[in-house]
């Protein structure tokens, strides 16, 4: 695809997200769109987003988990940027108004101390630089029409990135055994499925190397104070106005997240 | 299970005495020769839940007329999991005797198993006896003496391990096998027994992992549930009782050559290799 197609779909991208529409999927209006192709649209849309005021606080991991990656027919993760608008902390009431069709995940963030420069980056080299991990939400949105993607559409898209919402308790890699952390999420307080790290590709430090290498290739800088969300512990929830969820992530801690109804 | 329309008491007894002694002979027979036999649903379509329990009754004779010591309980169909897996929609119990355990890491033959399948579980060992049927959560963690890892090699000696939840009581709940392993803890050495990990690996391969909230939201409420069992049987669990609470995850085909790691967060590893 030529740089004009990447602009012109971004700027598409960047237009649902703002109307709260979405537009059907890329993959079906050009056939030969690549992986490559996707995370051009995707700077386009994260640069519009900057344009109009916003800054880049950190980065998601997504298809993370071997059953996602057989489904959608890939054998690696994506990643998204997450921007200043996308955060809130743990108390904040979150608003679903402003969303299309989201869709909650549990999931194990790391927030960074050092610069993480790849390619060559190793998970010693991501517990190191790790500041600390923490337990949060992201809710996913997709501006493709009824979620309909393949890899390209939602690379393209941000890698489906809707907001986040990050705990309070936190801890580091080097107190936990984080591929054996157990995670129990729990909706309006029953059980609703359980885990372990290890559900993020054998461990959520492998997810952080696999993303500073990519970051490395690309040229994309990977900075301290940056948050990593590191990839779904859970399947896709789906989720509606009055919804109380708990995450608890043992030897970590927990995070609660209530949704309302009224737009951010 | 059954339908719905036709739903039988399932706390009756209505097997006559040679009708469980012929059962428990025929599961006995089953497991022994590593053969498996029809749901015994078929040739008596109104068996109930009280009567598989009656049938495993008859099993635990057997067994200890034979020499082996009763050690415990096991839990059986506690996580959604494993619920889904089997198509059923309540827990089930079973016995353990001196004669399923195997050492960590040791070799375990599948030819005297039939079809052999692997659950990763948390198991408790009890130190004060629990009876009655309003037993809690904290009164179960005031009465365990540690929790250690377990991991169950369960073999169904029903054909394609199809099984309703009267036949699958009567067979011990599908008891076969297990160990015990990695590191006991006492529980107040461990802030949370709802959020610790479990990873299973086949071969090098993760195949399943959980939290142990999988087990009935807390793996303490299977005991509670084999407390009430027990209760409503005018029996206790005594002191001293193993307890294995129920697969986190669904569980795990083996076969020959297969080796078998489960991990636990804060609690170690165990392993079990599988051999002809």
């Amino acid at each position: 695809m030529t740089p004009e197609q990447h602009e012109r779909y971004g700027d598409e991208l960047y237009e649902a997200l703002v109307g709260r529409t979405t537009v059907a999927p890329l993959t079906e209006r050009e056939p030969d769109i690549r992986i490559e192709d996707g995370y051009q649209i995707q700077q386009r849309m994260i640069q519009r987003r900057l344009d109009a005021g916003e800054r880049i606080v950190g980065k998601k991991i997504g298809v993370t988990s071997r059953a996602v990656q057989q489904m959608i027919g890939v054998d690696q993760p994506d990643f998204g940027q997450l921007t200043s608008s996308m955060a809130f902390e743990e108390g904040q009431p979150l608003p679903l108004g402003g969303l299309i069709q989201p869709k909650a995940e549990a999931e194990l963030a790391f927030v960074l101390k050092h610069d993480l420069t790849g390619p060559g980056i190793t998970a010693t080299d991501v517990i190191r630089a790790t500041d600390y991990v923490v337990p949060c939400f992201e809710i996913v949105d997709s501006r493709i029409t009824d979620w309909k993607i393949r890899i390209q559409d939602t690379v393209a898209d941000n890698a489906s990135c809707g907001v986040y919402l990050l705990g309070q308790t936190r801890s580091t890699p080097r107190q936990v055994d984080l591929n054996l952390a157990g995670m129990v999420l729990e909706r309006n307080g029953e059980l609703f499925s359980t885990a372990a790290g290890a559900a993020v590709q054998g461990g959520p430090v492998n997810a952080v190397v696999w993303l500073a290498n990519t970051l490395g290739e690309l040229g994309l800088p990977f900075r301290a104070g940056e948050v990593i969300l590191s990839g779904s512990q859970s399947s896709l929830i789906p989720v509606q106005p009055g919804d109380r969820m708990t995450c608890s992530i043992g030897g970590v801690g927990s995070c609660e997240v209530v949704f309302t109804k009224e737009a951010a | 299970m059954n339908d719905s329309t036709t739903r039988k008491n399932s706390k009756s007894v209505t097997l006559s005495e040679p009708d469980i002694d012929s059962l428990a002979d025929r599961v006995l027979q089953a497991q022994d020769a590593a053969t498996p036999i029809g749901k015994l649903t078929l040739d008596y379509p109104d068996m109930t839940i009280a009567d598989g329990y009656e049938v495993q009754k008859a099993l635990r004779a057997r067994w200890v007329a034979r020499g082996e010591r009763v050690l415990g309980f096991k839990a059986g169909l506690t996580s959604r999991a494993k619920m889904e897996q089997m198509g059923v929609d309540a827990p089930g119990f079973g016995i353990l005797t001196s004669a399923m355990a195997r050492p960590e890491n040791s070799a375990i033959s599948v030819t005297d198993l039939i079809h052999p399948r692997v659950e990763a579980e948390l198991a408790f060992m009890m130190k004060d006896e629990l009876s009655g049927s309003a037993v809690s959560v904290d009164d179960v963690l005031a009465a365990t003496d540690y929790v250690i890892p377990a991991l169950e090699i369960i073999d169904s000696r029903f054909e394609q391990f199809k099984f309703d939840l009267e036949s699958v009581i009567a067979d011990n709940c599908s008891s076969a096998r297990f160990v015990t392993g990695g590191r006991p803890m006492n529980v107040d050495q461990l802030d949370d027994l709802r959020t610790l990990g479990v990873v299973i690996e086949k071969n090098g391969n993760i195949e399943e992992m959980a939290a142990t909230a999988a087990v009935l939201n807390h793996p303490a409420n299977a005991i509670i549930e084999i407390v009430r069992h027990l209760h409503a049987h005018g029996e206790s669990l005594p002191a001293g009782s193993l307890i294995l609470t129920g697969g986190v995850t669904a569980a795990i085909p083996a076969a020959a050559g297969d080796s078998m790691v489960a991990r636990y967060q804060h609690l170690g590893s165990i392993s079990v290799r599988f051999v002809v």
